[in-house]
């Protein structure tokens, strides 16, 4: 069959700027889109540049934009996302700069990976293996399903806005550590991740586990950990104040009492973030954004706060 | 100029534990690779890593026989010995490391079953071992700060006074050459499946080791020993790990059977590759295939159970078949799998270059002989990494200062030159096609003299048309065409080093089976056939197998 290819490209040595080439291919039914680009590369056009190696989606070197979202080329068949022939269109990952072509430079990447402590700690070595139940090391397959492709850090919106964000992958990797059962820093670890750039800056909003080729679900990881931060005493955060405000403001009004929510989530105490916050406030009010002071109270509210009081108090019985 | 004791070339798993255990040691190392450490092919292996633990009542010896008696006596038992009496420490290191091993209900490691093997003592990661170690691996080198060349290419080893000295290799992000000296120098480079079309190997899997070894003097040994895996996918030829089978699959054939029956009815499905292979090319030869392919069948061990253990196996059968394996039965087939011939060393890892050393897949020291049983390889590599770690360091202290004539880089960096200033011509992609083709047709599951001197008569002219290759890309920045050109010129010489050993060896043995000579020879052939440069030409001599305890017999699955 035939395949039309549409593909970013960007060359950082004749200054041009980045721009789309189309490219017209045969390929057979079951060929995938990394079959795809091999073939425009070793057949019509050998500046082409991009990662790849296995074929089989387990080293991680060709995750791209297919259509707009991060994918595995090498586990998307060109049919699956153009069952009529439609153009598909190929781009690096955002969230990452463009070397040339395909190939994004993942330097922060690494860095961030390495910023997690990224290997088991131990104050001892055994002289056999750990004990550990197999069900405590089959949940952390999950993690270790992970083979570092970025898709998740390329469809990040945390990302987007403060690249200074620990991001998705980085913080499933650090999951992997913290729920391991060998490993001897837990809290440590936990303190570091509730600072600025760690788990409390996920925006929740599903993107990442979305396009994860491996099922790892970094989000659920960032979320979990919120929780064992919290367990472990790790309180003094707008994270986790935010989460006690939100769910009292419910629990009290059946609704969300916003201005409530971010004085409480800045802290009454913390004069400078309270500054920053009127800023904020000041700048919202001329353009309308503010919201009434005190909350309306919504038909039904109690309603509202039954659920969460059940909630609460099922969570309790657990 | 960059300096360093230890230069590693490579960073699978061979190549990462020498470095740990180079910077354990003192020296100061460097790795370096061609792709991200975790982008290495060590990732791809499946199924587990082999390892006798005399603490749950096994025994070292029974594994050292079972790899024996798997390589057909062509391994060197001296290193068998080795391999299977530091297996059990080279597992429990890697647990402590943080390896995520699947556990037993006393919550201690966990085994399953395995080719060649009536002991199950595989110890696994789902369905994922390679790629839980490696990543395991390269957290130990973030952990020791583990100097990187990422993304370097090595083009050229250099030599002083017929001493190893250092590598040039270029940035591939930014073209920048450099002549990096180092007083020893470990090969991990893997293996060089691209050699064969198809193959299950990963694009990267392209021999440079093996060349770049053979360049500076150093031979290959039974270099036509190429496993030929019996689950392979038909077309890509992407890898189904044999765990399935260890964990009970069946093998079938267009009429329903289990036909290892006829040929192992000891072992079934689970006698060594080579002889599932072979038997799976009577069954598709003689009319029960369909399509060219028999049918691995996991029907019977359930979604549940499929999905826990066998978990990439089923992501693989959906992705690229779109087959549920708890559902219908894959349609599977012989494909290239790994080559167990390799660069020659010494228990240690050592070549006969003076502080040139080799592990893993591109060395031969010799373990797997005329066929590797499954979940060796990965053991393969943590031992002898580690090894060659080891007895570098004395080598080191000992070697003296490097003065390395800077002209070393210039000469290549003119070389380099040349080929991206030739005029248009043919593409590397083009020739590499033809040969994967040619060996493939040539140096298959069966072969005969006819068949391999046909493919050296194809290496030969292949050879000869190199310098017709062109590279469209003239960049600096990312040039993958030139990078795939260099490669290829490494693959030329292993492509024609492996014809070469298959058509020394005389006989059949292991995966080297010949159609005209069926029968193992052992009053002839219990040797090593040995591939080395001799100027421009290649020259094939042998030499004798280490037999220790075990006296060869036949063999029977």
């Amino acid at each position: 069959m035939e395949a039309q290819i549409k593909v970013k490209r960007f060359n950082p040595e004749n200054g041009a700027k980045p721009f789309f080439q189309d490219y017209s291919i045969d390929v057979s039914e079951d060929s995938t889109i990394l079959d795809g680009l091999i073939k425009i590369r070793e057949e019509q056009d050998g500046t082409l540049a991009l990662r790849c190696s296995c074929r089989a989606s387990i080293c991680g070197s060709c995750s791209m934009k297919v259509n707009g979202s991060a994918k595995l080329v090498c586990k998307t068949r060109i049919k699956e996302v153009s069952p009529q022939g439609e153009t598909v269109t190929v781009e690096p990952m955002s969230n990452f700069p463009v070397i040339k072509d395909l190939v994004t430079e993942m330097d922060s990447f690494w860095s961030k990976v390495k910023s997690i402590d990224p290997y088991v700690k131990t104050n001892f070595e055994p002289e056999a293996e750990h004990i550990a139940s197999n069900e405590s090391m089959t949940h952390l397959l999950g993690v270790m399903n992970c083979i570092m492709c970025g898709a998740c850090v390329s469809e990040c919106t945390a990302l987007e806005v403060d690249s200074t964000f620990t991001g998705p992958a980085a913080l499933a990797k650090a999951y992997r550590f913290v729920a391991d059962p060998r490993d001897e820093d837990k809290k440590e670890r936990l303190g570091k991740l509730n600072e600025s750039s760690g788990v409390w800056d996920c925006s929740r909003c599903l993107a990442c586990v979305e396009v994860c080729p491996k099922d790892v679900a970094p989000m659920e990881r960032i979320v979990k950990m919120r929780d064992l931060a919290i367990e472990e005493g790790y309180t003094n955060t707008s994270g986790f104040r935010h989460t006690e405000s939100f769910s009292d403001s419910i629990k009290k009004h059946g609704r969300l009492d916003e201005t409530r929510l971010a004085l409480e989530s800045t802290g009454l105490l913390n004069i400078s973030g309270l500054i920053d916050l009127a800023v904020i406030g000041i700048k919202s009010l001329f353009k309308g954004k503010i919201p009434p002071p005190l909350p309306h109270k919504p038909k039904e509210a109690d309603k509202v706060t039954n659920i969460a009081k059940r909630l609460d108090s099922e969570e309790s019985e657990e | 100029m960059s300096k360093h004791d230890l230069l590693i070339i490579g960073a699978g798993l061979a190549g990462l534990r020498a470095a740990v255990e180079g910077v354990r040691q003192g020296l100061n190392v460097a790795v370096i690779t061609k792709v991200h450490p975790v982008r290495s092919h060590s990732n791809a292996a499946q199924g587990g890593i082999n390892a006798a633990l005399t603490d749950r009542g096994d025994d070292w010896e029974d594994h050292a026989l079972a790899t024996i008696k798997g390589s057909d006596y062509l391994a060197d038992q001296d290193a068998v010995e080795v391999m299977c009496r530091e297996a059990g420490e080279a597992i429990i290191e890697l647990e402590n490391m943080g390896v995520i091993f699947s556990r037993d209900e006393e919550g201690k490691l966990g085994t399953r079953a395995f080719g060649g093997q009536k002991k199950a003592r595989t110890y696994f990661v789902g369905a994922i071992t390679g790629s839980a170690l490696l990543h395991v691996l390269y957290e130990q080198s973030v952990k020791y700060n583990l100097h990187i060349y990422e993304e370097w290419f090595v083009t050229k080893l250099i030599k002083q006074d017929g001493k190893i000295a250092g590598a040039i290799a270029f940035d591939i992000k930014t073209g920048q050459m450099e002549l990096i000296t180092a007083k020893a120098v470990v090969l991990a480079t893997g293996g060089a499946g691209r050699v064969f079309e198809p193959s299950t190997n990963a694009l990267i899997c392209t021999g440079d080791g093996l060349s770049l070894a053979m360049q500076v003097g150093a031979p290959l040994m039974d270099t036509e020993m190429i496993q030929y895996h019996p689950t392979t996918l038909a077309g890509n030829g992407i890898l189904l790990s044999e765990a399935a089978r260890g964990d009970g699959a069946y093998l079938i054939n267009s009429e329903g059977d289990r036909f290892m029956e006829k040929y192992a009815p000891d072992y079934m499905e689970l006698a060594s590759r080579d002889v599932v292979s072979r038997a799976e090319q009577t069954e598709i030869d003689e009319g029960r295939g369909v399509d060219g392919c028999v049918y691995l069948d996991l029907r019977h061990l359930g979604k549940k159970f499929i999905e826990e253990r066998l978990g990439y196996l089923q992501e693989v059968a959906l992705e690229f078949r779109g087959i549920d394996l708890s559902e219908s039965p894959i349609p599977i087939k012989p494909g290239m799998h790994y080559i167990m011939g390799g660069i020659k060393t010494d228990l240690n890892g050592a070549t006969n270059i003076p502080g040139l050393y080799a592990a893993g897949e591109c060395a031969n020291v010799s373990v797997h002989g005329a066929n590797r049983l499954g979940a060796n390889s990965l053991l393969d590599t943590i031992v002898f990494g580690r090894r060659a770690a080891v007895d570098s360091v004395e080598y080191i202290k000992s070697a003296g200062s490097l003065n390395v004539d800077e002209r070393e880089l210039s000469k290549e960096k003119s070389r380099i030159q040349n080929i991206l200033d030739r005029p248009k011509g043919m593409r590397s992609a083009e020739l590499r096609n033809k040969m994967g083709t040619a060996m493939t047709k040539g140096i298959g599951v069966w072969r005969d003299k006819d068949s391999i001197t046909e493919a050296i008569t194809k290496m030969k002219n292949l050879r000869g048309q190199l310098p017709n290759v062109f590279i469209e890309n003239k960049g600096k920045v990312f040039n993958t065409d030139l990078v795939s050109y260099l490669e290829l010129e490494f693959m030329v010489d292993v492509a024609e080093s492996i014809c070469h050993g298959a058509d020394k060896r005389l006989e059949s043995r292991g995966a080297h089976f010949r159609t005209d000579m069926k029968s193992r020879n052992d009053s002839d052939w219990l040797k090593h056939t040995l591939v080395q440069f001799a100027g421009e030409e290649l020259n094939t001599t042998t030499s004798d197998v280490t037999i220790t305890d075990w006296q060869p017999t036949e063999r029977v699955y």
